[in-house]
């Protein structure tokens, strides 16, 4: 036998510890037909029985809020799953079944999994199932989902409820003499026109109609406009006559009444209290002390500094090997084939490309790791609790503060497992502004270029720099949030009606099962755009390559150097000469040459470069790009940078022809900038702010296409450019008029 | 008994809900957690800056912004004290 069936429940209520115990390993993540929602499916067979199970996401109702949420509910009627497994938390039954209530108006065939009776036990709550399955004519299963408790009697009573039921029954639930009369009027309506009848049970419409329910209105207008009409004529008759008679809305009534029904029931015998129930829960106690007034906020502090450094301290290693390995795969590769196009492109478009993707995959594992802890402990609604009241200032939620942190909000973290992080945000418009701005942080790829001009410019107060240019990267990032919520992404804020669920102990499994899906879904989807956009870059900075006579005079120069060096030895190849000057470097005469025909290799790439498209596109944007202070090299580098932040350093370095410029030890450039007439500490400060504040790396720009839309990927590209470069000009010319280079 | 406003009252204070005047999403948001008239709320806490409020409501804790908990009018004991454990 073959069963779907669907898995829902209030956010909090134990969903996904029961969907990874019921489908263990055996699950992957879907893309819904035509839009980019994602859902989770698991597998599993009982008794005989193949059984597919869809997690919904948790919903406190079925009003769909989201995009998210409205796909869930779709999900139901279109998919029309044979059981809809409802996990409701036995420690706070009324409010779960609020979604329950509306499962049995949509008629689907339901089966209650009561979970965590040991929690409630624990706290003096005891619920009788049997009464509460023949109040509600469904099955309910006590079940614990941590253990597993109970599971094999859950999917049996499930398989039976799919043998017996093959059709919807929706139950009518009574709101009161005024609205029910109404909803008859509706129910009429719409069963005379069929309207939706495919999809919906009509008294499910009524009251969604009631309800003021944004889809299914935009959804009645268009498969029958004349019915949709009349409907919300009698809804607005309705809606008025409520107001004025009993200053109330309907969908008020509705609430009430529903919540009337769920407490008529537990009523009944279900549920009973051993002892007090204003005890106060071990949970309280510990919020007693973490959303302290004055100690909450220090704890936090701590506790997420203690993620960040775990997350960057304990990465470093495999981060580490991970760049050794790459680096041998490269040495192999560069042994193994002839120099060439060919060669170059694998070793600096794919191997440098995808390595620099595949190089994050420990730290976001880490990261992800961490926040499915403070996530799964409940600990993380604390967090946006304490910061909310600052957040919303600008336009943001109490739940940003996690993807800003992430990104570098204490220098040194990274756009990418911040831009991640902002799953976590339930409210879209805050979502999207959060997304948007946590690139601005100073991730760690920044930290070498603010080092290497801080170190240059400003050598005798790093620190102090350091650390204001960190408070610059929270200053803009938050107005620039601001910008947004009141430009492009204006809009109420979303109620913060949030749950703080008791704290638990998350479960290893569940972490594993966490962090493992995220990060194979940044492999997977990250590395495939990735090496492609890196190839692009690859040949964006190689191409047209110098021409043959150009080669040749830098070949001449080498020949002439070495000819001059060495008259009488055996003719050798320039190839081995320079080998050997690197193999023995006590012998001075051997240690110049090598340094004079490194210059000399440099001025060719520096050539080929300025040659490159990259190059060219540098050279022509220098007109504009010199009202910041910025030459030709500098905007090369900049493009670099897009690649990844740290290209920028390494590309100054090429560009100003400096010999092997590494990220470790950027002296030698430092002195060079700082000798440059085209530097000073005024263009080293706009370099700055632009290098801060301009288009993300683009393996965030595929992470915040892949979060969100490549619409808001170019916007990101395109609004953070502009705005870094005015920030630039107005650093420039306002010190270069106060004449403070 | 009085009625006041759910921003107004002080910490660990118990009351009913009398009325949720509000509409539209924020309404709906408001009632699916429970805040409907008739139940009973514990005012748990608020945030280091006095918004939003942490209260406890059957069961269960929820936050609650000091302007959407504007919408919210509770019945409490008079006069307004943490009421002891002695009634009924």
């Amino acid at each position: 036998m073959q069963l779907r069936m669907a898995l829902a429940g209030n956010p909090n209520a134990g969903k996904t510890t029961l969907f990874n115990q019921l489908t263990g390993a055996r699950q992957h993540v879907g893309n819904y037909p035509g839009i980019t929602v994602e859902y989770k499916e698991g597998f599993l067979r009982h008794a005989g029985t193949a059984i597919t199970l869809v997690d919904l996401p948790g919903t406190y109702s079925m009003t769909a809020y989201s995009a998210e949420e409205l796909v869930a509910r779709d999900y139901l009627v279109n998919e029309r799953p044979q059981v809809v497994i409802n996990i409701v938390d036995a420690s706070n039954l009324e409010r779960n079944l609020y979604l329950t209530c509306q499962l049995l108006e949509l008629g689907v065939p339901l089966v209650i999994a009561l979970n965590m009776v040991d929690v409630a036990k624990s706290r003096g709550i005891e619920i009788k199932a049997d009464i509460l399955a023949t109040l509600l004519r469904v099955p309910v299963v006590p079940i614990i989902a941590r253990s597993g408790f109970g599971t094999k009697e859950l999917l049996e009573a499930c398989i039976a409820t799919a043998r017996e039921e093959s059709t919807w029954d929706p139950r009518d639930l009574s709101y009161g003499e005024d609205l029910d009369t109404t909803i008859n009027e509706l129910v009429a309506l719409i069963g005379t026109a069929g309207l939706m009848s495919d999809l919906y049970p009509p008294r499910y419409t009524a009251i969604k109609y009631l309800e003021n329910d944004d889809q299914i209105l935009v959804k009645g207008r268009q498969s029958d406009p004349d019915t949709a009409k009349k409907l919300e004529g009698i809804v607005s008759l309705s809606t008025e006559h409520c107001q004025r008679t009993l200053d109330v809305y309907p969908e008020a009534i509705i609430a009430d009444h529903r919540y009337g029904y769920i407490k008529s029931i537990l009523r009944q015998g279900v549920v009973s209290h051993a002892f007090d129930t204003d005890r106060l829960y071990t949970s309280d106690k510990i919020d007693k002390v973490l959303t302290n007034r004055l100690v909450g906020p220090l704890v936090m502090l701590l506790i997420l500094f203690t993620l960040y450094s775990f997350t960057f301290t304990w990465s470093e290693a495999p981060v580490a090997w991970l760049e050794a390995l790459f680096a041998r795969l490269s040495d192999l590769i560069d042994g193994l084939l002839p120099d060439g196009l060919f060669k170059s492109m694998l070793i600096s478009g794919v191997i440098d490309g995808v390595g620099g993707v595949l190089g994050f995959v420990p730290l976001i594992m880490f990261m992800f790791f961490g926040i499915a802890v403070l996530e799964d402990s409940g600990y993380l609604a604390r967090v946006a609790f304490m910061m909310d009241r600052v957040f919303r200032i600008f336009g943001l939620h109490g739940s940003s503060v996690m993807p800003f942190i992430v990104s570098g909000g204490i220098a040194g973290g990274c756009a990418v497992p911040g831009v991640m992080a902002t799953r976590t945000l339930r409210s879209p418009k805050e979502r999207m502004a959060t997304l948007l701005t946590v690139p601005f942080m100073n991730c760690g790829a920044k930290l070498p270029v603010l080092a290497l001009l801080i170190g240059a410019f400003f050598s005798d107060n790093k620190a102090r720099y350091m650390f204001l240019f960190t408070m610059l990267a929270w200053v803009v990032a938050l107005l620039a949030a601001k910008l947004l919520r009141s430009t492009v992404l204006r809009g109420a804020p979303t109620p913060f009606v949030m749950e703080l669920p008791p704290y638990r102990f998350p479960t290893l499994r569940g972490l594993f099962i966490h962090t493992w899906e995220r990060t194979y879904q940044y492999i997977k989807k990250a590395g495939t755009v990735i090496l492609g956009i890196s190839v692009l870059l690859w040949a964006l900075m190689t191409f047209p390559g110098l021409s043959v006579e150009e080669q040749a005079v830098f070949q001449g120069q080498r020949e002439q150097l070495l000819n001059a060096s060495q008259p009488a030895a055996a003719p050798v190849t320039v190839e081995g000469e320079r080998k050997a000057a690197e193999v023995d470097p006590e012998e001075d005469m051997d240690a110049s040459l090598g340094l004079r025909l490194a210059v000399i290799d440099n001025a060719e790439q520096e050539a080929a470069l300025r040659n490159s498209l990259a190059g060219r596109f540098g050279t022509a944007l220098e007109s504009v790009s010199r009202l910041a202070g910025f030459d030709w090299r500098t905007n090369i580098a900049l493009v670099g940078g897009f690649a990844a932040k740290e290209v920028i350093v390494s590309t100054l370095g090429t560009a100003y022809s400096m010999g092997e410029v590494s990220l470790e030890e950027a002296e030698p450039l430092t002195r060079r900038l700082q000798k440059d007439p085209n530097w000073n500490r005024v263009v080293a400060v706009a370099a700055l702010v632009f290098i801060m504040f301009y288009a993300p790396c683009f393996v965030t720009v595929v992470c915040i296409a892949r979060e969100s839309s490549w619409k808001w990927a170019f916007f990101s590209m395109t609004f953070n450019t502009f705005m870094a470069f005015a920030m630039a000009v107005g650093v420039y010319q306002v010190g270069m008029f106060f004449n403070l280079g | 008994m009085a009625l006041i406003n759910l921003r107004l009252m002080a910490k660990q204070q118990t009351g009913t809900i009398k009325t949720v005047r509000v509409g539209g999403e924020m309404g709906l948001r408001i009632r699916e957690m429970g805040l409907v008239p008739g139940t009973e709320i514990t005012i748990q806490g608020r945030a280091p800056l006095n918004d939003p409020v942490a209260l406890r409501v059957m069961g269960g804790t929820l936050t609650l912004r000091n302007n959407e908990a504007d919408y919210i009018m509770v019945e409490v004991a008079d006069p307004p004290q943490p009421p002891r454990k002695e009634c009924c």
